[in-house]
């Protein structure tokens, strides 16, 4: 039975929109603190850590997202845990995040002067201190509008989580497609919504970054 | 864990992934060469274009790049051919790639042309130049070695990007890998296998990179 895509497909769109903006939040705060360690790795003064810290970033970054998921999807039942496509979308945007987030920051940290560190060391603060109370919160403000412009790409990626069966606004747009089949209604509706929460954010970074130029 | 792995099953499908491996191969290379074209034809219109003109480049680049491939893909494959525009999935695999390439190459260009500096410009002017031969002759190879990094970073992505064109059915590496995955069943081997001949691309597209920017930018003489 083919029906019309009226007003009530539109708020269904908007509500699968939630899923899409979860689904982004949960990888930025899972993938956030992964990067955090993964940036500081890269940065200490030990060889081994470096090298673990850019073998994983490279092996993130060389490899398609699509290609990740199905791996922690069809992976986690190979292990005989039987989860769901939200555990294996979160697992893979997570990663995902964590590896461009920590070279974003590594950024940011390594943009502090070299006097910073001298100087807080000479206050008799240890690394970890300094890195915590002088490095940081320097290097946090940098990266700010960075990583809301990373946010944009992370909100883009989530719609390939329809791939695995994960319902959020592309997957929802495809089952209005299937229902209405008015492909484009439907999807100049899905990309419409996607344009509105993306540009926000891209609009934001740049402004943040104007902000933080203006500044200094 | 009672799971015995069989990457072997995938040995019978060596023909499948070669060619998937070749599609993609040249789906990233028509990619690269027209997304480039329309980049450089944007990034002149956004710094350079008359009024009009300058507004459509920026609406076009600011509304590919905060929309998801796969819904430009959809739009493309599925919605064009209800205005009577139908194309093969390749055709919109490769139409909606250079697109979406078209838009962020043209953003990173234009970051080039602008690291630019005036009085290149002016000297080029100074030199009887008009507005299209400084651009040729002065401005692009300068900006072209400023972003190399960044644009072959962007080519790397957009290679990886080419596995989102196996949902709408273009017969490239990714699709092959579900096409053995319907064939065996050895789901979790099969993208295993198929995920890490994707980071080999990587690495090989790197090393080609490099050596590009070594014979066009280190070798040559400085002009």
């Amino acid at each position: 039975m083919i029906r019309e895509f009226g007003f009530d497909d539109v708020l269904f769109l908007l509500l699968a929109a939630r899923w899409t903006i979860l689904l982004t939040l949960a990888a930025m705060a899972i993938g956030g603190a992964v990067a955090l360690v993964v940036a500081i790795l890269r940065i200490v003064p030990f060889r081994p850590a470096n090298w673990l810290a850019i073998g994983y970033i490279n092996l993130v970054q060389g490899t398609p997202i699509l290609g990740q998921l199905f791996i922690f999807f069809f992976g986690f039942s190979v292990f005989g845990w039987n989860v769901g496509a939200w555990t294996a979308a979160v697992t893979t945007f997570s990663i995902y995040a964590s590896a461009y987030l920590a070279e974003i920051w590594r950024g940011g940290l390594q943009s502090v002067p070299k006097t910073q560190w001298e100087s807080s060391a000479a206050l008799g603060l240890n690394y970890l201190q300094r890195l915590r109370y002088v490095i940081i919160p320097q290097a946090v403000r940098i990266n700010i509008p960075p990583t809301v412009g990373f946010l944009v790409q992370l909100v883009k990626n989530t719609s390939l989580a329809s791939v695995i069966g994960f319902v959020e606004l592309s997957r929802a747009g495809q089952m209005l497609n299937n229902a209405t089949f008015a492909p484009m209604a439907v999807y100049l509706t899905v990309a419409a919504i996607y344009f509105v929460i993306c540009f926000s954010l891209s609009r934001a970074s740049q402004r943040l970054e104007g902000r933080i130029h203006v500044a200094r | 864990m009672n799971y015995s792995f069989r990457f072997s099953s995938l040995l019978a499908y060596r023909d499948e992934i070669i060619e998937g491996l070749l599609l993609t191969l040249q789906l990233s290379a028509a990619t690269i060469l027209i997304g480039l074209v329309i980049g450089v034809v944007i990034a002149a219109l956004r710094t350079g274009g008359p009024g009009p003109l300058r507004s459509i480049a920026t609406v076009y680049v600011e509304t590919i790049r905060n929309t998801p491939l796969l819904v430009q893909l959809f739009i493309i494959f599925f919605g064009l051919p209800s205005l009577g525009l139908r194309f093969t999935a390749n055709e919109a695999a490769l139409i909606g790639l250079s697109i979406n390439l078209g838009a962020y190459s043209a953003e990173i260009i234009r970051a080039g042309i602008e690291s630019v500096r005036k009085s290149q410009i002016e000297a080029g002017h100074a030199l009887g130049l008009n507005g299209y031969q400084v651009f040729r002759h002065v401005v692009l190879f300068q900006a072209l070695k400023a972003i190399y990094p960044a644009l072959t970073s962007q080519f790397i992505l957009l290679m990886l990007m080419t596995s989102i064109v196996s949902t709408i059915g273009a017969n490239e590496l990714f699709h092959q890998a579900s096409f053995i995955d319907s064939r065996t069943f050895r789901s979790f081997e099969v993208y295993t296998a198929i995920t890490l001949i994707y980071l080999g691309l990587t690495l090989l597209f790197r090393g080609v990179f490099a050596a590009i920017y070594w014979c066009v930018f280190v070798r040559r003489p400085a002009r």
